[in-house]
């Protein structure tokens, strides 16, 4: 495995303070290396948009994070924790290193603002020693690198369809040539077809840039086929981490088994899916133990009464991949 | 409740049909339209032949943009059409609100995406459903009546106890439990039809199957002939009896679905198909399927191109499909699958080299 260029120790962030706060994301470890695409999964308030605006420090309050680090790894130097970046620090940080595609992205463009201006922005504020010809000439070859005619360069956000301002809003995120990008459910309200031509797109372009991502979404049977890696979070935990193949194979969390077969599947022979039964938790009352226990179809005792720690495995592949369930019982914890 | 249980009737008879349904949506002109005299217009909807019977789900697959929801609406009377007919049992039907939309409404029920709008947030569940008892006759006489009824209504969408649930108001449900108390609502007319569209698309993944599992039960109980229009096409796999895709405006190819989805026969169907996530695929094997001489959008609809309106990104392409509309053909592998495609066409195909039209580059625009 190649040298980690993000690694989160131990974050938390809450919604609000003291004895009503909600604990959204709660002692997550995850580590991103160089070069591979992390698919994060889990349904709506499990915390994983959370979890990727905590990391960028781009929580709005509410937001707290209340503890943890969030070490990266620059290609030349040492490493820092950005939860402890000055203000200064912060602003080189991001979007130089670490570049977030938000979730609706395609609205997330100014309306009234040329394509090429909102492109231009992002380099006068980053390098603003670069004279405005090349600044037009690299967000030129920008657009053309996602694949858009950089004869649209003038053009209003409302001039192009969805599937290019998405592309768009992608090349916005690589021009100051990140090694990070977080991909908030970039692709959500896109149709299929131009779904896979931009997924497509992106992973040729992380091979050709060599940049990470972490890529969340909800929809499992994307990330398998899209992602090197999958960490599926529920409640605020990362219940399962593991290479893309072996979780899609061989789930060992029940709900991760659980959100697998909640697609019904396209080939093979047609069977009756349940899905999972009852409804996502609460973070205002989450239950105890296990959150995942009163939906499990294979609890037991420990499962209410205490919180599983997400460890390896003892199963053959288990120095790869890490789960947090009472069914599994672990050798050593994560983190 | 009058028990629609026993109401013995074949599994095949047809509750709602359209044939040759159009629609047009004008556009507003500009002052130099109105002196060439040019009337602009979205084909949102052209020509489209549906046959919802007793006890069957019919999909209704296509992208955005394609004009399934708009033939919901025109099944649901909501607008008004600008061709074709409606038949409800045989008899063709067109209602412009009053007394007649709500005749309609009883036998036919729609229910809608989003169950975080459809469901208004200062009523109560048993608000909700009692108004639709009540509109459609369905409420009895006394209050005990009623009573029976909402519970009944709750315990066919599995939300039981009813008690728990009557009371509460529509920010106190998750949104499958919302999209429950909608479907009782359309049940509360006592319908025969429903119009789901995209029921479920709206829902956390680890609830959808429940949602889409509670319809086919309802479906198998009630006898109710149900319209599932959806973009996830292996849901309609799961779901549907039948599928039919639509693509710019138009239907593609229809059948069952279990032959529409495992050999595709309209070069549309096989993008889609092969478009759509994949668990088995894994990495790298992207590019030789994405066959899309496109970007990935669909045509303009307010000048559709000539012929086939897939022309124009279709890897298989042929002069024909330029210019001509493709007919209905059938595919032959199963009884009752058929696509408008002119490959399907021997005589076209023998004349023609399919792809030829594509490998020319050859793309007509209607002209304005």
């Amino acid at each position: 495995m190649s040298e980690p260029v993000l690694e989160i120790r131990n974050l938390n962030v809450d919604y609000g303070l003291g004895e009503q706060a909600v604990h959204a994301v709660r002692d997550v470890n995850l580590t991103l290396h160089r070069g591979e695409v992390l698919g994060l999964a889990g349904e709506s308030g499990s915390g994983k948009s959370t979890l990727a605006y905590g990391l960028t420090r781009l929580l709005a309050p509410p937001g707290v994070i209340t503890g943890g680090e969030v070490v990266y790894h620059p290609e030349q130097g040492e490493a820092y924790d950005v939860l402890a970046l000055s203000d200064r620090g912060l602003r080189e940080f991001r979007w130089a290193e670490t570049a977030i595609v938000f979730q609706g992205a395609m609205n997330s463009l100014n309306p009234v603002h040329k394509i090429s201006t909102q492109l231009g922005d992002v380099l006068a504020a980053h390098e603003p020693t670069m004279s405005a010809h090349s600044r037009q000439a690299r967000c030129r070859e920008m657009l053309k690198l996602v694949g858009i005619s950089p004869d649209r360069m003038d053009a209003y956000p409302h001039q192009l369809s969805g599937g290019m301002r998405q592309r768009v809003m992608i090349g916005m995120a690589l021009i100051l040539q990140p090694q990070v990008v977080i991909m908030d459910e970039p692709t959500t309200a896109l149709d299929v077809v131009m779904q896979r031509q931009i997924l497509g797109q992106l992973i040729e372009l992380r091979e050709r840039l060599g940049f990470s991502v972490i890529f969340i979404t909800h929809d499992l049977s994307l990330l398998v086929e899209f992602s090197n890696r999958i960490a599926i979070m529920y409640g605020g935990r990362i219940v399962e981490e593991a290479p893309a193949a072996s979780l899609y194979r061989d789930s060992l969390h029940p709900y991760s088994a659980g959100l697998l077969s909640s697609f019904p599947a396209l080939r093979g022979p047609r069977r009756e899916l349940t899905g999972i039964p009852g409804s996502p938790p609460d973070l205002k009352g989450m239950p105890s133990g296990c959150s995942f226990h009163p939906r499990c179809p294979k609890v037991f005792e420990p499962c209410a009464g205490n919180i599983p720690v997400l460890g390896r495995p003892t199963t053959p592949d288990g120095a790869s991949r890490s789960v947090a369930c009472w069914l599994h019982p672990v050798v050593e914890s994560v983190g | 409740m009058t028990s629609i249980q026993d109401a013995p009737a074949p599994a095949s008879e047809v509750v709602l049909e359209a044939a040759g349904l159009t629609k047009h949506f004008p556009v507003r002109r500009s002052l130099r339209d109105l002196f060439s005299r040019t009337h602009h217009a979205v084909h949102a909807v052209d020509d489209v032949d549906l046959t919802l019977r007793r006890g069957r789900v019919t999909a209704l697959v296509g992208e955005s943009g394609s004009g399934k929801s708009t033939v919901a609406r025109l099944l649901a009377q909501l607008y008004p059409r600008t061709g074709g007919d409606i038949r409800l049992h045989g008899t063709s039907t067109r209602v412009s609100g009053g007394r007649q939309f709500r005749q309609y409404a009883a036998r036919v029920q729609m229910i809608f995406q989003d169950p975080f709008a459809s469901l208004n947030p200062v009523h109560t569940i048993r608000y909700h459903l009692t108004r639709a008892l009540k509109i459609h006759h369905n409420a009895g006489r006394t209050s005990a009546d009623l009573e029976r009824a909402l519970h009944d209504l709750l315990n066919r969408v599995s939300l039981t106890p009813p008690e728990r649930y009557l009371d509460k108001f529509p920010h106190e449900l998750s949104g499958g439990q919302r999209q429950r108390v909608a479907i009782a609502r359309a049940l509360g007319a006592n319908p025969e039809a429903l119009l789901a569209d995209e029921p479920v698309s709206m829902l956390d993944v680890s609830i959808r199957l429940g949602v889409l599992n509670l319809l086919r039960d309802l479906k198998e109980r009630l006898n109710l002939a149900i319209l599932y229009i959806t973009h996830d096409i292996a849901s309609a796999r799961y779901f549907a009896d039948e599928t039919v895709v639509m693509y710019a405006g138009r239907m593609v190819e229809g059948g069952d679905s279990e032959t529409v989805t495992q050999s595709p026969a309209h070069p549309y169907t096989r993008l889609l198909i092969d478009s759509a996530p994949d668990p088995d695929r894994l990495h790298g094997t992207l590019e030789a399927d994405t066959r899309d001489r496109g970007n990935g959008e669909p045509p303009s609809l307010i000048r559709p191109p000539a012929g086939c309106r897939f022309h124009p990104r279709c890897p298989m392409a042929m002069p024909r499909c330029t210019t001509d509309l493709p007919v209905r053909l059938e595919i032959g592998d199963r009884p009752g699958h058929w696509a408008a495609c002119w490959l399907y066409d021997q005589g076209t195909v023998a004349a023609e080299q399919p792809g030829s039209a594509a490998a020319a580059g050859i793309v007509r625009e209607e002209a304005p």
